[in-house]
């Protein structure tokens, strides 16, 4: 313990007898983490908000009709033996009417992990607005239900989604739709389907969900009108959405409900699997960076005690016939890179705080895409106890090898001269 | 009482031919004397020594000081056992310069890790008032002329009371008012307080005046 001690004095003496030298090591380490610490909090913070978007805006699990899907050609059917190719098949002209949804519903409920269950009616429509008209979509619900679901209330800048159920032709619509069409609660407004059908609705309420892919071309109205305007009848349902207790099941959960109702049914990572992307993306950059500039820091403590132990030659071969072991002269190394690292590490954990404080302070206008004012920014302390551990393992690496040199330095070689 | 027996030490260097520096050197060295070794340049005086010292262990032959066989022990427990037992003077005086005098003095036995600090800082003030260099003390050693390093330099050989001072041309870089201090200093050691001294030296006057001149020729020990 003594022996550590006196290493620790001696690596000290060293450290601060060449304050610049010690200082340019200390920097690269406290650049490297500080960028990390920035960047980390930075997109983790865009990904916390991104996969919390993900997943408000869109059901833990949807189930609908996907007329897409690949399906066998008649000649394949009956010529099971031969070898028959069809190019170019086109979809059959089905109806995206889910069969029994309300039953599906009712059923999915019963399910324990399920948290609950809504049936709706999805179409496309256009939005006219004195002349101006907008493609969107226009979501036929039981609005109690969906709220129970998506927790509506609080995703409403304007009017009640109450409004909805005293207002049969009430349409409650998306910020950003709402400015394209410059209107507002209590403005009129023409919608189209696409069988030409045209209908006069009341903006009862404006609700924002803080996405564009949501806010900029969705409305949601009374399931019966919708029903009446696509000229359907009351068992026309598109959509069942799904709501788990534990969102992070719905990819295991998804498929069992495909297998049992026949149905397509996809879990809201891969309906929003454009957007998670940006996550990983987000992750492997930030790391790949962090560990860039760590190794670049790495080799700057590399060649400074490189130099430090090159200069120190005649000092060493004397402690060694003074009586100091090769383990002891490794220490006193080891010691100085540690130090370097440790102090650069702390150092830069403080200016990567800083710097997350000044980007979350900064107005950010996320535009068409996302609501914010300001970028979310992440402080959770697990990437600071990352950052210092990146720290002192990359320094205690990179002194590693001039320690271990120095370690084997033969004085007699030295004291011949 | 021997101090220090080698036996039938020989040594090969193997660059750039092998060739064998060291023929079977028998060497007894007793408690108290002051032994001057001598001999042309290149008869193998230094390389002698750093076996004597332990730090060379590549040779053949046996090595015991102090009653402990030293051949054949590893690294570290001959560096423990430079620390306690020898004390060494080189020819370039060798303080560390980022530290004091005081500091270059005391961290042989802050090494050892015997006795409090108070105690080891009392004591190389001890030893530099010997060597008359106490005024000194707090100086940064750099900042010393080369006799007083040399001074400085025995001080802290002398710190853990070794059993034996070792040097390599201890004066060799000294003139010659600062060699006959030096030598001064060794035989009061040796006289005053029974210090064994082993120091290599070209330096006739200095060989005379030692208790007991050994002189090498060509690896081996022709006479005392
Ligand atoms: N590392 C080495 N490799 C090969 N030969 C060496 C090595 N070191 C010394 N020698 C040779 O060994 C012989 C003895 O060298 P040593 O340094 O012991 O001589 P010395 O008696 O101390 O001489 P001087 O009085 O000049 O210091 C010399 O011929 C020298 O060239
Ligand atoms: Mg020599």
């Amino acid at each position: 313990m003594t022996s550590l001690k006196l290493s620790v004095q001696i690596a000290w003496v060293h450290l601060v007898t060449k304050p610049k030298q010690t200082l340019i090591a200390m920097l690269g380490v406290t650049f490297g983490i500080g960028m990390f610490i920035a960047m980390v909090s930075m997109m983790t913070g865009l990904n916390d908000l991104t996969e919390s978007l993900a997943m408000t805006s869109s059901p833990d699990i949807r189930i609908y009709h996907d007329v897409t899907t690949e399906r066998k050609s008649i000649a394949e059917e009956l010529n099971l033996n031969g070898i028959t190719k069809v190019h170019h098949q086109k979809p059959k002209n089905e109806s995206l009417k889910v069969r029994g949804a309300v039953k599906i519903a009712e059923q999915i409920r019963k399910h324990p992990l399920v948290k609950g269950a809504s049936v709706l009616l999805n179409s496309q429509v256009f939005y006219n607005y004195g002349p101006v008209q907008l493609n969107g979509t226009i979501a036929g619900v039981d609005i109690l239900e969906e709220d129970k679901l998506f927790d509506l209330k609080s995703k409403m800048k304007e009017g009640q989604i109450e409004n909805l159920i005293t207002n049969q032709d009430g349409i409650l619509m998306g910020t950003g739709l709402a400015k394209k069409l410059s209107v507002r609660t209590g403005d009129r407004v023409v919608i189209t389907t696409p069988q030409g059908f045209t209908k006069t609705l009341k903006i009862v309420g404006l609700f924002q969900m803080g996405i564009g892919a949501v806010d900029n071309v969705k409305s949601y109205a009374n399931l019966g009108m919708v029903q009446t305007i696509l000229e359907k009848e009351k068992s026309y349902i598109t959509d069942v959405n799904v709501k788990l207790y534990d969102f992070k099941q719905a990819k295991a959960v998804a498929p069992e409900f495909q297998q049992a109702f026949g149905y397509k049914s996809e879990d809201w990572e891969t309906a929003n699997a454009t957007m998670l992307l940006g996550v990983i993306i987000r992750n492997i950059l930030t790391y790949s960076v962090a560990i860039t500039l760590l190794i670049v820091a790495g080799f700057g403590i590399y060649n400074i005690l490189s130099i430090t132990i090159h200069n120190k030659m005649k000092d060493i071969a004397i402690l060694k016939a003074m009586g100091f072991a090769g383990k002891d002269v490794k220490q006193i190394f080891m010691v100085q890179s540690l130090v370097i690292g440790f102090f650069g590490s702390l150092l830069g954990l403080l200016i990567g705080f800083v710097l997350s404080l000044l980007i979350s302070r900064a107005p950010f206008d996320g535009g068409d895409f996302l609501s914010i004012e300001y970028l979310p920014v992440n402080f959770s302390s697990t990437y600071y106890m990352i950052g210092i551990v990146f720290g002192i393992v990359t320094t205690a690496l990179a002194g590693y090898l001039p320690s271990r040199k120095a370690a084997n330095i033969d004085p007699i070689e030295i004291l011949r001269g | 009482m021997a101090v220090l027996k080698a036996h039938k030490i020989s040594k090969y260097f193997y660059e750039p031919e092998k060739f064998q520096v060291l023929k079977e050197v028998d060497l007894s060295v007793d408690k108290g004397q002051f032994l001057a070794l001598v001999g042309k340049s290149g008869c193998g005086k230094s390389t002698l020594m750093y076996v004597l010292s332990t730090m060379d262990t590549q040779y053949n032959g046996e090595l015991e000081i102090a009653g402990t066989r030293l051949t054949d022990k590893h690294q570290n427990f001959l560096a423990g056992f430079r620390n306690k037992h020898i004390g060494f003077v080189f020819q370039f005086h060798y303080l560390l310069p980022e530290f004091t005098v005081l500091q270059n003095v005391m961290l042989p036995a802050l090494k050892l890790g015997s006795k409090s600090k108070e105690e080891i800082e009392a004591k190389a003030l001890e030893k530099l008032n010997i060597l008359g260099m106490q005024e000194h003390a707090r100086k940064m050693s750099s900042k010393l002329s080369g006799g007083q390093q040399q001074r400085v330099a025995i001080a802290r050989a002398l710190i853990n009371d070794p059993d034996i001072i070792m040097g390599d041309e201890p004066t060799g870089n000294l003139d010659t008012y600062n060699s006959d201090l030096v030598f001064d200093i060794f035989s009061e050691l040796t006289h005053t307080y029974k210090q064994t001294i082993i120091a290599v030296t070209h330096d006739e006057s200095f060989a005379k005046r030692s208790d007991r001149v050994v002189e090498m020729s060509d690896g081996k020990i022709i006479h005392g």
